[in-house]
């Protein structure tokens, strides 16, 4: 079994018994040996004593971390080969479909990499999977902690410096892919010189800014190569270091449990077993990516060539975190007017208002919801998904629209993978882009009540056994095995809320917030609910261990 | 590593290449200029065999004297073949586009039903009904000294944006798509460029000379040979196929993990 931390500073040595107890003495002896060899010896303690849940959900977090780290060296490496110039060389390296080229030295520099540096091609590949899988980490982790609802009060902030590390690995993605210089990054380029100059009168200057001059320009590469290896990655540090510590002051959230309350942390402590799994499933993560990157190709910049403006390759796609942001141009119609000599261009500004409404709607939920509910109290149970109805509901339709402009960027391979015609698809995208969020939200919240029903019932009334019991009257019952009290404990813990109503102080619109999150809401099992559907099971029970003699067994069976 | 090996020549090698460049260019030139008129030559008899053909599995749709059909509805059957010359038809015999099967959005790549003897019949044929391109050479089509890189450029600036830059194929308009590349044989990535089977335009001599024809070939070929270096290639579609692949295999990977360092020691 874990150990139990009060949150309260306690003197109360935990139990001492078979193997955990030896565990914990390592712990503490290993603690100790720190405590005399670094000063702060309280410090070490306090971190070498927390406690740790476990859960494999509460694990992405660190998976992006790790992916982190390993962008951090293999990045780290390719700075001692890439050149991050656009100057014009003539290339002469060995591969030979490009020999005799006009290209940048940035290009050239990838290029070298890839064929002559000892180790580069696996080092690019794993610097482009690390980051793939540093963003599909930190998505997974931030729909883990939306669904279980870890964002509230008090880890608000950690949600805004999370989200904050979520655009800022977009942004280091972007940059990365940019420097090589090759036909792809190349049109990502475009698109965002496009994207800058849709904004009304400033965005010609801004582009012209960016790009220190006329779009391609010669000084693109070079500043976007400040960005990707220093800018970014520093504040990504600092953001992540502010995390870690909010992490900690907080302590972190754990799943609803016996035992398990909003005072305390059941898991494991730091030292040494959390210490010795979270070191082990570093070792894992960076064998999963160096494998990865060993067998399979990412960004074959030799195949798309050297940037040149007129090329455009079907299928050309921005990396996975980055193609929602194509998807609305895609499925915007042309737009555009004039106003006062100045071109007033529909099919980007609001494309770029969708993306900023989703951003905002996502780093701002936790104080959404907490006006909504009025709820000022801590939380340090999470919820069960299926409690919350309407935030999963949320949650499941942002997702949903996230995909359909990630698919609309993609319509093209589609078209070509099913056969469809990217006509018809566009105008498919076009209407779920405003159908399937809705419909998406009403299944997924009919689908968490349901559940709730479920739940409940099997809180009152036990496991079916689906062994039936025919009485003399001919009535038939179905013997019903009821919970243990652990299981049960985790199916009646959670907080009831019900609608407000307006008046009091209460506005109309939030008694109206509160009921569109609340009016369905199943009330969690009462003890006195729960007290009669146990003596009515037992007294059920009685019935037919009067008629069977307490022998469950069809009478052919017992026979033999 | 051999390419490594061959650039490594003595500096008085460059004298020499420009020497026989200059010398050889001359007789290329001569050589290709009047690629049209050199047809193959085919016997009476092969057009005879090819018509015969032609009648028994092509007339259908393209009319008894291949001058073209329409149903009654006024929508063509099968267009007119005066005049496409030998390299349509052996494109899409070759190919196994033709005879046509289903009507659908484009007539697709399939195991061609005719073999190599019939298909060089039916290209006499419609050779002789009119002027048209000739099936390449081998001559034509020799990758020995073609210019790879220039290839590759003539790709990315006419092809890549329907094709995609790894010739992976891309979608057009209504259902319609450009192909994959990798795997077609050389003569017909020739005969594709000398007549543009249905929505592909016609790259004539004019707008891509034969021997850039040539290099385009020979990239394509360098391509597939080259297989790809980075390892699995996904199908070459590029960052969504990775993405997709970072969402499926190694974040399951990844959960597998997190699922067993995760489970209690009980
Ligand atoms: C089911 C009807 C059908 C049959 C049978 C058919 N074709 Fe076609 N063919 C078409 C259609 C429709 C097109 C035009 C659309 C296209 O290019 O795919 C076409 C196009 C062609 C072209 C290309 C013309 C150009 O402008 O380049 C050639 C060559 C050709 N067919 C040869 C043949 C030959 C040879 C046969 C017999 C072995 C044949 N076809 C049988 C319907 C047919
Ligand atoms: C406007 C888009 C477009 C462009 C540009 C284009 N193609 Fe095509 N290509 C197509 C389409 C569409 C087809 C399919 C035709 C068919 O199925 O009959 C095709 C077919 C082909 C094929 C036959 C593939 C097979 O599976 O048999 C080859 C080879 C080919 N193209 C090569 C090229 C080359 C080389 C270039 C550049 C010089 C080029 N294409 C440019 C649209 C294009
Ligand atoms: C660079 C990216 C990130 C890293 C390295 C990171 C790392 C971590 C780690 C290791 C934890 C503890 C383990 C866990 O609960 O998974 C954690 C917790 C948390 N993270 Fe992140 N995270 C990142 C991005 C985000 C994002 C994008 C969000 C949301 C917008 C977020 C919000 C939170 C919150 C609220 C907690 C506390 C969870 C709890 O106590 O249950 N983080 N983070």
């Amino acid at each position: 079994m874990a150990t139990t931390t009060p949150t309260r500073p306690s003197t109360e040595a935990p139990e001492d018994s078979g193997s955990e107890g030896r565990m914990l003495k390592l712990g503490a002896v290993g603690g100790d040996w720190l405590d005399r060899r670094v000063s702060g010896a309280g410090l070490v303690r306090f971190f070498g004593r927390k406690i740790f849940p476990d859960h494999w959900s509460f694990m992405f977090g660190e998976v992006a971390l790790y992916s982190f780290v390993i962008l951090l060296i293999s990045g780290t490496y390719l700075t001692m080969f890439f050149v991050p110039s656009m100057d014009e060389v003539v290339y002469d390296g060995i591969y030979a479909p490009l020999q005799g080229a006009h290209m940048s030295k940035a290009y050239e520099s990838t290029l070298h990499i890839s064929f002559e540096v000892k180790g580069g091609l696996l080092f690019r590949q794993m610097h482009h999977w690390s980051c793939l899988v540093f963003m599909v980490a930190i998505f997974v982790h931030m729909f883990r902690v939306f669904f279980t609802g870890a964002f509230r009060k008090p880890r608000e902030l950690n949600w805004l410096v999370g989200f904050a590390l979520m655009v800022l690995g977009m942004v280091a993605g972007f940059t990365g892919y940019s420097l090589p210089d090759d036909v792809l990054s190349g049109n990502g380029l475009r698109v965002v010189d496009g994207l800058m100059k849709g904004i009304p009168i400033v965005g010609t200057y801004i582009s012209m800014l960016l790009f220190g001059g006329e779009f391609p320009g010669h000084d693109i590469i070079p500043r976007f190569f400040t960005i990707h290896i220093l800018l970014v990655p520093a504040a990504i540090l600092g953001l992540i270091a502010i995390h870690m510590v909010m992490l900690v002051l907080h302590k972190h959230t754990q799943y609803p449990g016996p035992g398990r309350t909003e005072r305390n942390v059941v898991g494991f402590p730091v030292f040494p077993v959390y210490a010795a799994k979270a070191g082990g499933f570093f070792f894992l993560v960076f064998g999963i990516i160096t494998l990865i990157s060993a067998t399979t190709a990412i960004n074959s910049i030799w195949v798309y060539g050297p940037y040149d403006p007129s090329p455009v390759s079907a299928g050309s796609q921005p990396d996975w975190y980055m193609l929602w942001t194509d998807g609305g141009l895609r499925l915007i119609p042309g737009w555009e007017f004039t106003i006062f000599g100045y071109t007033v261009s529909l099919n980007i500004l609001l494309p770029m208002v969708v993306y900023g409404g989703l951003l905002a709607f996502l780093a701002l939920y936790p104080f959404i919801e907490s006006w909504v509910t009025g709820d000022d109290r801590e939380h340090h149970l999470l919820d069960l998904p299926y409690n919350a109805p309407v935030r999963t509901g949320i949650g499941v339709a942002w997702i949903t629209e996230y995909l359909i402009l990630a698919m609309a960027a993609t319509n093209d391979l589609i078209a070509v993978k099913l056969h469809l015609s990217i006509n018809d698809l566009t105008w498919t995208f076009r209407i779920a882009f405003f159908l399937a969020p809705v419909i998406v939200f009403y299944i997924t919240k009919r689908l968490c009540l349901a559940m709730q029903r479920q739940k409940r019932d099997l809180a009152l009334h036990g496991e079916e056994t689906s062994k039936v019991v025919r009485m003399e009257n001919g009535e038939m019952i179905e013997i019903h095995e009821p919970l243990n009290e652990f299981d049960r404990w985790v199916l009646v813990q959670h907080d009831d809320y019900r609608p407000l109503k307006a008046g009091k102080g209460v506005s109309a619109l939030r008694a109206a917030a509160t009921s569109f999150f609340f009016k369905d809401q199943l009330a969690p099992v009462t003890p006195t609910e729960l007290r009669e559907a146990l003596e009515h099971a037992g007294h059920e029970r009685h019935k037919i261990d009067e008629l069977t003699g307490g022998d469950y067994r069809t009478p052919d069976v017992r026979s033999h | 590593m051999k390419a490594l090996a061959a650039r490594r020549h003595h500096p008085l090698a460059f004298v020499a290449i420009l020497l026989l460049a200059l010398v050889a260019t001359g007789g290329l030139y001569a050589a290709f200029q009047p690629r049209s008129a050199q047809a193959e030559s085919y016997s009476q008899d092969d057009v005879d065999k090819g018509e015969e053909l032609f009648l028994a599995n092509c007339a259908s749709c393209h009319g008894t004297n291949a001058q073209g059909m329409q149903d009654d509805s006024g929508n063509t059957l099968g267009p007119s073949l005066i005049g496409v010359g030998a390299a349509a038809v052996d494109f899409q015999v070759g190919t196994g586009r033709m005879p046509m099967q289903n009507s659908g959005a484009q007539a697709w790549r399939k195991p061609p039903q005719m073999n190599d003897e019939q298909t060089r019949q039916l290209a006499a044929y419609v050779a002789s009904l009119g002027p048209g391109p000739s099936v390449p050479d081998e001559e034509a089509l020799s990758s020995k000294d073609a210019d790879l890189e220039n290839g590759g450029n003539i790709f990315r600036v006419n092809c890549a944006m329907c094709h995609n830059a790894a010739g992976a194929g891309g979608a057009l308009t209504r259902g319609k798509f450009a192909p994959s590349l990798s795997g077609v044989e050389s003569k017909h990535i020739y005969e594709a460029m000398e007549t543009g089977p249905q929505n592909m335009p016609v790259f004539n001599d004019d707008n891509i000379s034969a021997s850039d024809k040539r290099d385009v070939v020979a990239y394509l070929k360098a391509l597939d040979e080259q297989g790809s270096p980075g390892g699995i290639s996904l199908g070459s579609f590029g960052p969504v196929t990775e993405g997709l692949y970072a969402w499926t295999i190694v974040l399951s990977l990844l959960v597998g993990c997190a699922v067993w360092l995760g489970a209690k020691a009980k």
